[in-house]
């Protein structure tokens, strides 16, 4: 197609050069400097999608980021982004853009039906359409709904892009670029002030983009500015949010303009800017009037026309009608004339105004006290219907292009987000920015002063303000532009009017004044209520445009005034923004990142199966090639039972605790005693929280009389740290002790079997290991080869076992040469798999029993719980509720079968017999049990240990599973404990 | 966002640290009651305006700092050592 709606001259655009792009399939052409909004313009594209809820044909409405109908698809695959407005994308060669909401195309869309039935869509139609059945919902309304409603699509595959997040600091950092900013920044600039100067449009200048006459001034600025080293320019980069400790976010589209980012570019980059002092400058929107089918394509804001015709040269009509109740949007009109398109008229609710008057001396046709009561075409304006205060019948007048302007809403968003209370302003009928909580001023049209030239003197006072607050002399002044003769800023207000048709105070998500006062009729009659039962407001341009028109409809329904009634409150975000630039580089493994033992290589080299728990990489088990299912986890844990295995312990948590009172400080966290401890002997520890339920467990080591190597459960190191650190700041800061986390210092192996000595005994120097000089639970230090060791003489497994712990540097080493020495006794290294079955037929506690439920008796040690002295949980645990003797206590429980097919599953249910649905507990841990030949666990049972020999059901009803087991003492194997003591 | 004066770093943003709960309470001595113990697990006040949190410096220097915020506009006022005293201003 051609660009038949362009103007033969003027614009920003660069008609030097041309550059290709597509909408829903069809090539166009436009110019560097063209939104797609504009080039679409050009190429007589009228109708750019379809209506959320009514699927009624929408053409452009604005020409700027508060756009609610041109919302886009653009771009394909990986990189399809949905819901960008078009008057927001800057054109590029190979552009690839899409309608959204329309189906199966935008001209033949068949949901457009909706609108025929609209009479059943009314206002919170959802919550009362869809409420029953209830199951209904899920099966049949949602998807319908889904598919009918609904905007665009979001990329089915992981973005390619980068994003990153800039942290800033300014002294003034000013928002928006039009003259009040562009003032403001010079004028802090000038005084040496560091300055950040944001704007959401490629090019700077707001409102003097579409102000030929004042492009020398808007140069000369933006020179001078490029000149001051301490000032930053920031297009392409939309404000969002304004934040507590004058933080603000913004969003810079760094490449947003390219066909793709260049090598090693991001594609946008999230800014969080702290700024001294803020110049809010950004602007005003114009807003709509609820006037019947004031949705049609053709239809739009004044100002909007206005600058299609001034920045772009495009022309949206050929004959247009202007509807506004104010001076300032008779401006549009000159615009137009100069792009060519004739004047059908101006309909103004007014008797008469200044600008009326300089219109009629124009030989323009002015209705005054007239409004508009509908449009006619189908698909797009083809007339308005007029209606004069003194004639009945409506009159038409022919147009295809329908201006419309209810006055202008200043930008209090960011300003409101500081929780300063907008203020109303009578003579603009909208709100303004209210008094300063944080360190900010608005600036410009933002607060009320409209014109160039007042606009631009009030930048300059608000950037000298702010400059002069962040501690900086006021400079030499420069010229701002000259005020002309004066245009009434005075509106009077019209939201809406009465005439059958549907009139919409928010296009995007189709909410009409009928809804509005339907929600109030319903009783909903709070502007918070309201917005949510109608959704008006609610949309991706928040209300931008049509926010205030509803809050009027509503206040004429209460009877109050629209200033009573308010607006809702302002939130981040003013603009939409990406998951991508919120996420920045925090994405795949730079969010969650990945801990390694220093042993991973070796187990990377040895064919383990990893699993993730926490952020820790643990083998899982070492792969024979031929091995599958539980076959490599029982040969593992056999060769533990049978001879001897090794064991990557590193992740469990070490922390170093020294000092005088380190003992002192050790007994008031666990249950049991470790001032008693001998030097060179480790205990279990029990640790609660205060409100009696278990913290964590592990052994303790006294290294020194003044010095213990505690050890944590893997997941819990970070929480018992904390909980330490806690307890000796602001419980007992008067003890005297130093600790800190050495869990990546150490690598730590298990050593477990009943050879295990032997193997120890074969590379182990500078240690007696005989059972007499170095018991169960002893603690020493030796060598292997050139590595120091320390030996803990501890057992999970239940086997004859040492943990050998050796400085993260001689990991590999000491491992390869525990290995080495127990070739000869068929050592085999076992994974967490192993570790876990092994535990579980031993009977100790883990995360599934220590799961911030459970008591110490509730596990069976409550003989860890000391008679004497204050610990941390100690009154709480004596509570009667918890030690109730009717609570869960732990048992161990067999399948009866020795059938593996008939398997046992952590989260089963163990009720009485076989179809009862009465609880009486549930299993914890599960596992096939190498020494008893069948599935084995552990479990949480009401009566505890009192019901052992007892025949009961371990029931899954998700999978329909029944097994039958034995409920015996949790310790399966060796329940003397003789073999660890052996 | 917030920044918090940390007594011993000096201003620091607030993801360095995690907010730990209510800094008016103290643990009861080991001798007191059963009741005693559960105000101090459980009760809380839950101030409109100026109260004394507990701050964890967890990215930083690991200190639990007293910080005084306040619960309606998020200011954050004074900061102190865990062992020093920090009163909230008067709201």
């Amino acid at each position: 197609m051609s660009e038949t709606w362009r103007a033969p001259a003027g614009g920003r655009i660069d008609r030097s050069r041309t550059v290709s792009f597509s909408f829903d399939g069809r090539t166009y052409r436009g110019h560097p400097g063209d939104t797609l909004a504009s080039a679409l313009m050009a190429n007589g594209q009228r109708l750019l999608g379809r209506s959320f809820k009514y699927h009624r044909p929408r053409g452009l409405y604005t020409a700027g980021p508060e756009e609610p109908n041109a919302l886009v698809e653009l771009r394909s695959g990986a990189r399809r982004e949905p819901n960008v407005p078009a008057t927001m994308i800057e054109l590029f060669d190979g552009l690839d853009a899409r309608s959204q909401n329309r189906w199966p195309s935008l001209g033949l869309d068949i949901g457009a039906v909706n609108g025929l039935v609209a009479r059943f869509l009314p206002a919170g139609f959802y919550y009362k359409t869809f409420m029953w059945p209830p199951t209904f919902w899920e099966k049949v309304y949602e998807p319908i709904i889904r598919r009918a409603a609904g905007l665009g699509r979001p990329a089915a595959s992981p973005d390619p892009d980068h994003y990153e997040h800039m942290h800033a600091h300014c002294d003034v950092l000013v928002v928006g670029s039009g003259p009040a900013g562009l003032a403001a920044t010079r004028a802090a600039g000038a005084s040496g002030a560091r300055a950040i100067l944001a704007d959401h449009d490629f090019e700077l200048g707001g409102g003097l983009l579409a102000e030929p006459a004042h492009e020398a001034w808007r140069a000369a600025m933006l020179g001078a500015l490029a000149a001051m080293p301490e000032v930053r320019l920031l297009p392409r980069t939309s404000v969002f949010g304004y934040y507590e400790g004058n933080v603000l976010g913004a969003l810079e589209r760094v490449s947003d303009h390219l066909p793709m980012p260049p090598a090693h570019a991001v594609r946008q980059r999230y800014w969080v800017i702290r700024a001294r002092e803020v110049v809010l400058a950004t602007g005003a929107y114009e807003r709509l009037i609820a006037f019947p089918e004031n949705d049609q394509p053709g239809v739009m804001l004044a100002s909007a026309a206005l600058t299609y015709a001034r920045r772009f040269a495009v022309r949206p009509g050929s004959r247009a009608v202007l509807y506004a109740n104010n001076d300032m949007a008779y401006a549009t009109l000159a615009a137009l004339r100069e792009a060519g398109i004739g004047i059908a008229g101006v309909v103004d609710p007014r008797t008469t105004s200044p600008a009326a008057e300089a219109a009629r001396r124009a030989g323009i046709d002015v209705l005054a006290r007239a409004e508009v009561v509908g449009v006619t075409g189908a698909r797009a304006v083809e007339g308005v219907r007029v209606r004069r205060a003194d004639a009945p019948q409506p009159v038409t007048l022919d147009a295809d292009l329908l201006c419309v302007s209810g006055g202008h809403n200043p930008a209090v968003q960011l300003a409101s987000m500081t929780r300063a209370r907008p203020t109303w302003d009578e003579a603009l009928a909208a709100f303004v920015p209210g008094i300063p909580v944080q360190n900010e001023r608005s600036a410009g049209a933002a607060r009320g002063v409209f014109g160039i030239a007042a606009a631009a003197a009030d930048g300059l006072r608000a950037g000298s303000e702010a400059a002069a607050r962040a501690g900086f002399k006021a400079a030499a002044a420069f010229a701002v532009p000259e005020a002309g003769p004066g245009t009434e800023t005075r509106v009077h207000p019209l939201w809406q009017v009465r005439a059958p048709g549907k009139a919409f105070v928010d296009l995007q998500h189709d909410a009409t004044a009928d809804d509005i006062r339907l929600a109030h009729w319903e009783g909903y009659a709070h502007v918070e209520h309201a917005k949510r039962y109608t959704t008006h407001a609610m949309a991706t341009d928040q209300g931008k445009i049509g926010g205030l028109v509803g809050a009027a409809v509503l206040a004429e329904a209460r009877g109050e005034a629209v200033e009573k009634v308010g607006l809702p409150t302002f939130r981040p975000y003013v603009h939409g923004i990406t998951w991508g630039a919120i996420a920045g580089r925090e994405v795949g493994r730079h969010f969650k990142h990945v801990r390694r033992t220093p042993l991973h290589p070796w187990h990377e080299q040895a064919g383990a199966v990893f699993l993730e728990t926490g952020l820790w990489l643990r083998p899982l088990y070492y792969t024979k090639s031929a091995e599958t299912g539980w076959e490599p986890i029982l040969r593992e844990a056999r060769a533990v039972r049978e001879r001897v295995g090794l064991c990557d312990v590193s992740t469990l948590g070490k922390i170093d605790v020294q000092g005088p009172d380190a003992a002192a400080f050790l007994d008031r966290l666990y249950t049991n005693t470790f001032s008693m401890l001998p030097v060179g002997r480790a205990r279990y520890g029990l640790m609660l929280r205060e409100d009696g339920i278990v913290l964590d467990d592990g052994t303790t080591s006294r290294i020194g009389p003044e010095r213990f190597l505690m050890t944590t459960t893997t997941a819990r190191a970070a929480d018992v740290l904390e909980h330490m650190e806690k307890c000796h700041q602001t419980v007992w800061p008067e003890l005297d002790v130093q600790f800190c986390s050495v869990t990546d210092h150490w690598a730590q192996m298990s050593v477990a079997g009943p050879k295990a000595r032997a193997v120890l005994a074969g590379c182990v120097t500078g240690l007696d290991l005989a059972n007499a000089a170095f018991p169960f639970m002893a603690v020493g230090e030796g060598a292997i080869g050139t590595a120091p060791v320390r030996l803990y003489r501890v057992s999970f497994s239940g086997e004859l076992a040492y943990e050998v712990a050796t400085p993260a540097r001689f990991a590999g080493d000491v491992w390869s040469a525990i290995l080495e020495a127990g070739k000869p006794h068929g050592i085999v290294p076992y994974g967490l798999e192993a570790l876990g079955l092994l535990r579980i037929e031993k009977g100790h506690v883990a995360g599934p029993e220590l799961n911030g439920q459970t008591t110490a008796r509730d596990l069976g040690l409550e003989k860890m719980l000391k008679r004497r002295g204050d610990y941390i949980g100690r009154v709480l645990a004596e509570r009667p509720g918890l030690n109730d003797p009717d609570r869960p206590r732990l048992v161990g429980i067999r399948a009866l079968s020795g059938d593996f097919e008939r398997r046992l599953r952590g989260g089963a249910h163990i009720v009485a017999r076989a179809g009862a649905t009465e609880s009486l507990g549930w299993v914890t841990s599960v596992t096939r049990s190498v020494e008893l030949d069948r599935w084995i666990g552990l479990a949480m049972v009401r009566g505890g240990a009192a019901r052992a020999g007892e025949r009961l059901v371990a029931s899954y009803p998700l999978e329909g599973e029944e097994v039958e087991v034995e409920i015996t003492s949790p310790h399966h194997v060796d329940p003397e404990n003789a073999r660890v003591k052996a | 966002m917030h920044q918090i004066r940390c007594p011993y770093c000096g201003v620091r943003d607030e993801v360095e640290f995690a907010y730990r709960g209510d800094a008016t309470v103290a643990r009861p001595a080991p001798d007191a009651d059963e009741e005693a113990f559960y105000r101090y697990v459980y009760e809380r006040a839950n101030p409109k305006g100026w109260h004394v949190e507990w701050w964890h410096h967890a990215g930083g220097c690991r200190q639990w700092v007293k910080v005084a915020r306040h619960t309606v506009t998020h200011e954050i006022g004074a900061t102190a050592r865990a062992t020093d005293p920090l009163e909230a201003p008067r709201s």
